[in-house]
């Protein structure tokens, strides 16, 4: 039985160790060429471009519900006055980031996983090999760009559509107007909320398309594998991304220690 | 004058995946310019022969080498040149299918040529005529049958007209007809252009069309080698046999 759990661990193990490897290569490739610009392009309209409705209509529904239960809240201690920018501190900081990020590991997660499962088992990343063409820079760098480029963009328009659906909220309660809504929402907001928030999604997108490419090109058994790696991307994307989150709030408060007061 | 040397050689090359051993202390030696086919039965190890030459498998043992160029000790930099020079044709063809016909044949001269747009095109184009695929040019690979795919993929694996073409069950799934076409083509290749062609086949008319040279896979081991005529004369049963066999495909 200890032998068996032993097996275990050191096979657990040595696959953290690739997929680490893996991450590493990744990391190291961005600034290596070539550099793949009309590919890595083409991952930002799929996998950006083309989240955008699905990023605009949740923020916009956040906004919504997260104005109503702030109202609900703030109305027993008499501050329905700082709801916008209640509203729009909870977006900027943390909910737009990580909703964003869950949000975009399930399609662009799936997405990936599946594609790439699919063309390792049809023999295509084999195929891009024998044309002398470097599948690692082409498939799995290409679409982790686009990914970093893609997440802080989604969630600045997660935050906009979300503060967008606040003030409908709002407006629908009090008759609050589009720009007092909106001043009222910056006032409290600073410099420093943005860059820690926008930084995290970036580390939010390098986790999602690493850890989805890297089930996808190790895919295995046919078309039940690509399913199996589409699944297991969307789930391992988002446990990783959500333990990456809890460790860079920590980094965050420590780098910008005024953003903890 | 001395003779040119192999364009490709296998030096004791060793290939097990887990338990199973595919390639057993296997040397063989590929003339330049000819045409080496590669016989054998299912599981024999003849693609992943062709793999190792392109240097997608790694050997357990041996070293490969085309055109002196040992695979087995290229950088990935050094070993892409080396892939420029050959030409592959997967089993299942293996097409891009997020991209039309013409972009697959495209794609390796859009990677490693200089020519002009409208110059890329118009080579594709060409390469599908003569593998008879001009009209599906702009079809996506999904709406191709299985013959018409491979044949796509062997438009792709001439685009670079490579010195070296190896190609993986050429016959599969075409009809007699397209099958004897495949198989003019690639003799004219060799003709015209002096392409050295390794081909796996089950297909003994086509193996017969083809072939300078054949080689018998058994097992993981070579079991006989030479012209068709020298192995129906083969002391082997099971080669004889093989050689026997007209069923196509």
């Amino acid at each position: 039985m200890s032998g068996f759990v032993r097996e275990v661990v050191v096979t657990r193990l040595a696959r953290g160790g690739h997929a680490m490897t893996f991450a590493g290569r990744a990391l190291r490739d961005i600034f290596r060429p070539p550099f793949e610009l009309k590919e890595t392009a083409r991952q930002v309209y799929e996998l950006g471009w083309r989240s955008l409705p699905l990023i605009a209509a949740a923020g916009y529904a956040v906004g919504i519900v997260m104005s109503m239960h702030t109202r609900a809240s703030l109305e027993r201690f008499g501050a329905e006055a700082l709801v916008p920018a209640g509203l729009a501190l909870a977006l900027v900081r943390e909910t737009g980031p990580l909703v964003c990020g869950l949000l975009l590991s399930g399609r662009v997660g799936a997405g990936v996983g599946a594609e790439l499962g699919a063309m390792k088992v049809t023999e295509q990343i084999d195929a891009l090999e024998a044309v002398a063409v470097d599948s690692f820079k082409f498939l799995v760098v290409t679409r982790v760009v686009a990914c970093m480029i893609a997440m802080p963009i989604l969630t600045a328009v997660m935050n906009f559509m979300g503060m967008l659906g606040g003030w409908t909220a709002e407006s629908a309660v009090s008759g609050m107007g589009f720009e007092a809504y909106f001043r009222a929402a910056f006032s409290l907001l600073q410099f420093s909320d943005y860059v820690p928030g926008t930084l995290k999604t970036m580390v939010f997108g390098f986790i999602i398309a690493v850890t989805a490419s890297y089930l996808g090109v190790h895919t295995s058994g046919g078309t039940q594998g690509v399913g199996y790696a589409a699944t297991r991307s969307v789930v391992t994307a988002s446990i990783l991304m959500i333990a990456a989150n809890v460790v860079l709030v920590r980094l965050i408060f420590f780098i910008f220690p005024e953003m903890a007061e | 004058m001395n003779e040119p040397g192999p364009a490709i050689r296998l030096d004791h090359v060793s290939k097990a995946f887990g338990t199973f051993r595919v390639l057993d202390d296997v040397s063989i030696s590929i003339p330049r310019g000819r045409a080496t086919v590669v016989l054998g039965r299912s599981g024999t190890g003849k693609s992943v022969t062709l793999r190792h030459i392109v240097g997608l498998l790694q050997p357990d043992a041996g070293r490969v080498f085309v055109d002196d160029a040992e695979i087995t000790a290229l950088s990935p930099s050094e070993l892409a040149v080396v892939r420029q020079r050959i030409g592959f044709l997967f089993q299942n063809a293996a097409l891009f299918d997020s991209i039309t016909v013409a972009e697959n044949v495209a794609f390796p001269l859009r990677r490693h040529s200089t020519l002009t747009d409208g110059e890329i095109r118009a080579r594709a184009l060409e390469k599908l005529a003569a593998v008879g695929l001009a009209r599906a040019a702009e079809s996506m690979p999904g709406a191709l049958s299985g013959g018409m795919r491979k044949r796509a993929g062997l438009a792709r694996a001439m685009a670079l007209d490579p010195a070296i073409l190896l190609v993986d069950e050429p016959s599969a799934g075409l009809d007699p007809v397209t099958s004897e076409e495949i198989d003019d083509l690639l003799v004219q290749l060799k003709a015209e252009r002096g392409t050295t062609l390794v081909v796996v086949t089950h297909n003994i008319p086509s193996a017969r069309r083809i072939a300078d040279t054949m080689l018998f896979l058994h097992e993981g081991r070579v079991l006989a080698r030479g012209t068709a005529e020298e192995l129906e004369r083969s002391e082997h049963e099971l080669v004889r046999k093989f050689m026997q066999s007209e069923a196509g495909g």
